[in-house]
């Protein structure tokens, strides 16, 4: 099957500014890729490329198999779209928004009033219906601005840090929506800078940074690929001495803040360690996303 | 220069935007009557027996018909110049709505040809609300009146071009200050809204004759008082070139603005 996105060499330059800079890439249709990378990693400039909204530099693209731009309605007429900052109608009710937004894809009134419902039950807003958008909590605009990307029956859905400022309850309703989408076989194009979400939805995903590609794969690929499997934090770092310890047994030291990790694959003597040391303050985890891009780039991911 | 300059081809979606303001300005009909009705009635109430009381007559018609066929033009005017700035600037910047938009399969030429359509709508309502007035205080002729309809909608075209740039440029709301006081509100001074341009210095007459609401005041005049149109292709090729030279400037500077 040919991929429903593939994109080749994307330049975007900005006067003298490279936001995204030689990047290529393959999405398979059914699966959920992501973007991981800190502010101004170049995500929403690669996804705008994608949609025809901001031209590129350089670079080929082509989205269902069709050239982008030359085919960039045909394109948008398949793809649900949920913007990094909300773009929600102000003048509008809950319902209205759909309605009006389906006129956007030529979609006759008749039929969507027939898509409303579910799509407002999928997003749990079929008892605020009736309300205007700007008295909707942060989580609720979220979840109306994922279900306005569904009214055009979508195969593709590319959400722009779609949990970015929301609670953590909130955060989880919406992985469950998009859990459910791919469950049905459409295909999601997601950016974040939560390793935690980039691990939970993502099939396959790019960490980038500064414009570039940093590399590739599934969350276990690159996590197997770049770090050891367990990590000891120390907070607030120590006086050297656990430092020297772990550095004798062969761990990979990073510091980074006022945080120290230690990297190894057998952390048992390390723990032992640290419990005749009160007072240190530490956090033993597996290792994530979050240590494969501070290996990668030499900085933490949020910033 | 650099930019997308290709000739503009909006397709059906235009429609999908025309609509949505339609719905918008449903929902506020209300004020929308307020503003429709009640500035022209006193305009022609206050403007029209009080001064048409010392004025008598004005180029051989009766003051209310001199001055109500000429606020049919400026509102016509101000309707459109106000909804292609602070409306459209609104939708384009702060509301994001272009945003939405552009993410799905409209284009931008859609979205601007969407909004002069509506520009023209809104003039077309806010001509026929005058008309009305008009119509109930004795100014208006006949039913060849009504043809002063159709030209408000493309007087409206006329004035959402050159309103539409100041949009593509502006940096702020208080920009729109600039147009307003150097542009629009003399063209409502000079244009012969309120008194004939003859009675202008010839030097100003020529200046007053390239401006689109002196061509809107001309056809709209006559219309309503019941006499014959004079040199109307003239009038009608001046308002079809400020709108089509209008919206292809304010498409170009738009997408330079907004495709980035
Ligand atoms: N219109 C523009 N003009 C100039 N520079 C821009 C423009 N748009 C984006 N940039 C720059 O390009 C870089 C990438 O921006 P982009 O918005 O794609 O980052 P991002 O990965 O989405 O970041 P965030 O997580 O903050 O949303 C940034 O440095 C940004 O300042
Ligand atoms: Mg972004």
């Amino acid at each position: 099957m040919s991929p429903v996105v593939s994109a080749s060499r994307l330049h975007k330059r900005y006067r003298g500014f490279t936001a995204v800079d030689d990047v290529s890439f393959d999405i398979d249709g059914g699966r959920c890729f992501g973007f991981l990378g800190p502010n101004g990693a170049g995500k929403t400039t690669t996804l705008r490329m994608i949609l025809g909204m901001t031209p590129m530099t350089d670079g080929r693209l082509s989205v269902f198999g069709l050239p982008m731009p030359a085919e960039g309605r045909a394109i948008r007429a398949r793809i649900g779209v949920v913007p990094q900052a909300d773009n929600l109608d102000p003048d509008f009710r809950v319902d209205e928004n759909l309605e009006v937004h389906a006129r956007y894809f030529g979609i006759p009134a008749a039929e969507a009033r027939r898509r409303i419902p579910a799509l407002l039950d999928f997003a749990a807003l079929s008892e605020r219906r009736g309300a205007k958008t700007d008295t909707l909590s942060g989580g609720m605009k979220r979840r109306l601005t994922i279900a306005r990307a569904l009214i055009n029956q979508p195969e593709l859905v590319m959400l722009d840090e779609p949990t970015t400022g929301l609670d953590p309850q909130a955060r989880h309703v919406i992985w469950a929506k998009l859990a459910e989408l791919k469950a049905k076989g459409t295909t999601l194009l997601l950016t974040t800078h939560y390793m935690e979400e980039a691990e939970r939805l993502c099939d396959e995903l790019v960490i980038m940074d500064r414009g570039r590609i940093l590399d590739r794969g599934s969350p276990r690929e690159l996590i197997g690929r770049h770090v050891e499997a367990e990590v000891i934090e120390i907070r607030g770092g120590d006086d050297g001495t656990f430092a020297a310890f772990a550095e004798a047994r062969g761990c990979r030291l990073e510091c980074q803040g006022n945080s120290l990790y230690c990297y190894s694959r057998d952390v048992a003597p390390l723990i032992e360690h640290l419990r005749q040391r009160p007072d240190v303050f530490y956090l033993h985890r597996p290792a994530g996303l979050e240590d494969v891009f501070l290996r990668l780039t030499g900085h933490e991911l949020r910033d | 220069m650099r930019g997308d300059w290709t000739i503009p081809r909006p397709g059906r979606g235009a429609l999908a935007v025309w609509q949505r303001n339609l719905r918008v300005w449903r929902k506020l009909l209300a004020p929308a009557a307020v503003m429709n009705f009640g500035e022209p009635t006193l305009y022609l109430l206050g403007l029209g027996f009080g001064l048409g009381a010392f004025i008598g007559t004005m180029s051989d018609l009766s003051y209310q018909t001199f001055l109500a066929s000429g606020i049919i033009a400026s509102s016509a005017m101000m309707t459109a110049s106000f909804e292609a700035t602070y409306s459209v600037f609104t939708r384009m910047g702060v509301q994001r709505t272009y945003d939405a938009m552009l993410a799905t399969p409209l284009t931008l030429d859609d979205i601007l040809a969407g909004e002069v359509l509506w520009c023209g709508t809104k003039a077309l309502f806010s001509a026929a609300a005058i008309l009305i007035v008009a119509l109930l205080i004795g100014a208006v002729a006949g039913p060849q009146a009504l043809f002063a309809l159709p030209v408000a909608f493309l007087a409206g075209l006329a004035f959402a071009g050159p309103a539409l740039i100041m949009s593509a440029v502006a940096t702020n709301y208080d920009f729109f200050n600039y147009y307003f006081v150097l542009a629009v509100t003399p063209m409502l001074i000079l244009s012969g809204v309120f008194y004939p341009v003859e009675t202008l210095p010839e030097v100003m007459q020529s200046v007053v004759h390239l401006l689109p609401l002196t061509h809107a005041v001309a056809l709209t005049r006559p219309l309503v008082a019941g006499l014959p149109l004079e040199t109307p292709l003239l009038h009608l090729a001046v308002l079809g070139a400020y709108a089509g030279l209008g919206f292809y400037a304010a498409v170009v500077l738009i997408r330079r603005r907004l495709l980035v």
